[in-house]
């Protein structure tokens, strides 16, 4: 952490060597194709989720249900894909608080120092102490299920890795040169912490962005697993394999697709910060 | 070393009574009465009040709070409202499952990812290394409730080798031992992979980052050959950020419980404190919630202590 990104000097190089690097390619096309089945989900599914077909009841794959129904003879592909709407929602909400809050904290933290500094370590300290599913669960239990609820619980958990991040990004930096003539320019450390410090430790909170995006979607699954994320007949993929368990014998198509949905999902997503920490940090990526 | 312990030590107290606060503080505002809660709707207003007054509801927050603490602090923790027997009995009787369980978990997660990341890095570039670095990228993909599902699908009920659920108690001599212990092999295993996987890679980099140093290049030109170099010279130095992700783990092994032994219907912690939670069973999830938090941060502190073992330079500096 003692060293900050050095990122490419254009959005152009950037693009150049992003695309030259196959982790963030097969990152990059897997999320791609999962938000785009989202977004398609909001205009057109194969079936519509909402409808029961109790005739069709738990069929294996097959040219008209290409990942087979469920036990109310909803098709199952129609639902992952309307399941991926929630699973990104959820995240991508969360993400946003964590980075919100937490880096306007870690930011000020790195720039005040001293008591404030300390407290806010401190504070992060003590967010970490709590298993953050366990609090994730008693944050649904005490408010009651629901995707709302489920995004403040993982988003709280964001807040101290980002507020983190952020503050060993900008302490890094404030002893630069191009900083200290910032100073000496007579700007307050609010302007320098916006001007300078900010899109210096993009790169970082990219990296580290993308990982919480992930285990963004890992909490929200297995939340709603345990029955207190999205409520149905929202479908949701965690609560999919919740549905799946009991059926298994009989059917156990009903937990293979879900499953796989989540793992290419936070693969992909876990390949794309991969490959965006390999293009950023030239440090790392001398390493690898 | 004294010094670097007792600070360790102090900020430990003090995290463990803001949390107490904040545990306080958040189940609290928890809608909902207790005692109206045991008793029922159709029980008479008389009735609630006087358990309301056994239950020590009438009590000032304050008054109630420190009672609360130092009922814990000589191991009392209340009484559950809904099973109406002591906390202690019951997180006790929980232990016995969730314990081993943990402890199982983080010695298998270990055992696969310390050599696994050692290959990989010894192999660094070469196709061992790509393929134990791909299955671990899969392995942190993987949700452990899922793997949980799968692995009950091929190995309770394709191949019946173990039950598919639920604990039948430690039993007596070794074949309750042995009992007891194939209920928690499965669940053993889906919560260890996954943090396995993160661990492999963990290893893998801090390898590497120590592996470049020059201290290395000395031992490999003294001639020691690349075994005793890795262990020796590398293993040691890249222990720090490996303890730390494994301090780290223990809390979401914990956490993983919860999910994992609702999978498998094991009768443990994870499964008591989601059924309290879900019952409102307040004094229970903030019995159990503060255990756990209080054994995060222990092994946090044992963490601190491992570091100061592995790295003398950190005995006389301050954190």
């Amino acid at each position: 952490m003692s060293e900050t990104a050095a990122p490419p000097e254009s959005p152009r190089a950037f693009l150049r060597l992003a695309f030259a690097n196959r982790s963030f390619l097969a990152g990059f096309a897997v999320t791609l194709l999962v938000a785009g089945m989202a977004l398609v989900s909001f205009v057109w599914t194969p079936y519509d989720v909402t409808e029961l077909a109790l005739g069709d009841r738990l069929q294996t794959p097959s040219p008209e249900h290409w990942f087979g129904t469920d036990h109310f003879g909803r098709d199952i592909l129609s639902m992952i894909m309307v399941g991926a709407r929630n699973s990104i929602a959820v995240a991508v909400v969360a993400v946003g608080i964590g980075i919100g809050i937490g880096v306007p904290l870690g930011c000020w933290a790195a720039a005040r120092g001293g008591l404030v500094d300390e407290m806010l370590m401190r504070f992060n300290d003590l967010v970490f102490a709590f298993p953050a599913l366990l609090s994730a669960i008693m944050i649904t239990a005490i408010f009651g299920p629901g995707a709302i609820n489920a995004i403040v619980a993982i988003g709280i958990f964001n807040v101290p890795v980002f507020a983190r991040v952020a503050r060993a990004g900008a302490l890094a930096l404030w002893p630069r040169e191009f900083i200290l003539a910032a100073r000496a320019a007579g700007k307050g450390k609010t302007l320098i912490t916006v001007e300078h410090i900010l899109p210096n430790i993009v790169s970082l909170l990219l990296v580290q962005g993308s990982i919480q995006f992930a285990l963004g979607i890992l909490a929200e699954a297995a939340l709603s697993y345990l029955g207190l994320g999205a409520q149905p007949p929202m479908p949701s993929w965690g609560r999919m394999l919740f549905d799946a368990q009991t059926r298994m014998i009989v059917a156990p198509h009903l937990a293979l697709f879900p499953g796989l949905a989540i793992v290419v999902t936070v693969l992909g997503l876990n390949l794309l910060g991969d490959g965006l920490r390999d293009v950023l940090d030239p440090r790392l990526r001398r390493q690898r | 070393m004294t010094a670097y312990l007792l600070n360790r030590l102090a900020v430990g107290a003090a995290t463990l009574l803001v949390a107490s606060l904040v545990v306080f503080a958040v189940l609290e505002v928890l809608p909902g009465d207790p005692a109206r809660l045991m008793l029922g709707l159709n029980a008479t207003e008389e009735a609630v009040a006087a358990l309301r007054r056994e239950m020590g509801l009438d009590q000032p927050l304050v008054a109630r709070y420190l009672a609360w603490v130092g009922g814990m602090l000589t191991g009392d923790f209340g009484t559950s409202y809904t099973y109406s027997s002591p906390v202690t009995e019951l997180i006790a009787e929980r232990l016995v499952v969730s314990l081993p369980l943990a402890v199982i978990a983080l010695a298998l997660s270990t055992a696969i990812a310390i050599p696994v990341g050692i290959f990989a890095a010894a192999r660094r570039g070469r196709a061992g290394d790509t393929l134990a670095m791909g299955a671990a990228q899969i392995g942190v993909a993987i949700p452990n409730f899922w793997f949980a599902l799968l692995l009950i699908y091929v190995f309770a009920v394709g191949l019946r080798l173990v039950p598919a659920g639920g604990f039948p108690g430690w039993g007596e001599g070794w074949s309750g031992l042995w009992q007891g212990l194939g209920a928690l092999v499965l669940p053993a295993v889906a919560l260890a992979l996954p943090q396995a996987a993160i661990l492999a890679r963990v290893t893998r980099s801090a390898l590497l980052e120590v592996l470049g140093e020059d201290y290395i290049r000395t031992a490999r030109a003294k001639g020691l050959p690349q075994r005793v170099v890795l262990r020796s010279h590398a293993l040691r130095n890249a222990m720090i950020p490996v303890l730390t992700i494994l301090g780290l783990q223990f809390a979401f092994l914990l956490a993983g419980t919860i999910i994992i032994e609702n999978v498998f219907y094991l009768p443990g912690l994870g499964r008591l404190v989601f059924q309290a939670i879900t019952q409102r069973d307040l004094i229970v999830v903030e019995g159990v919630v503060m255990l756990l938090v209080a054994s995060v941060i222990l092994v946090n502190l044992a963490v601190d202590l491992c570091y100061a073992l592995v790295d003398p330079r950190l005995r006389t500096r301050r954190p």
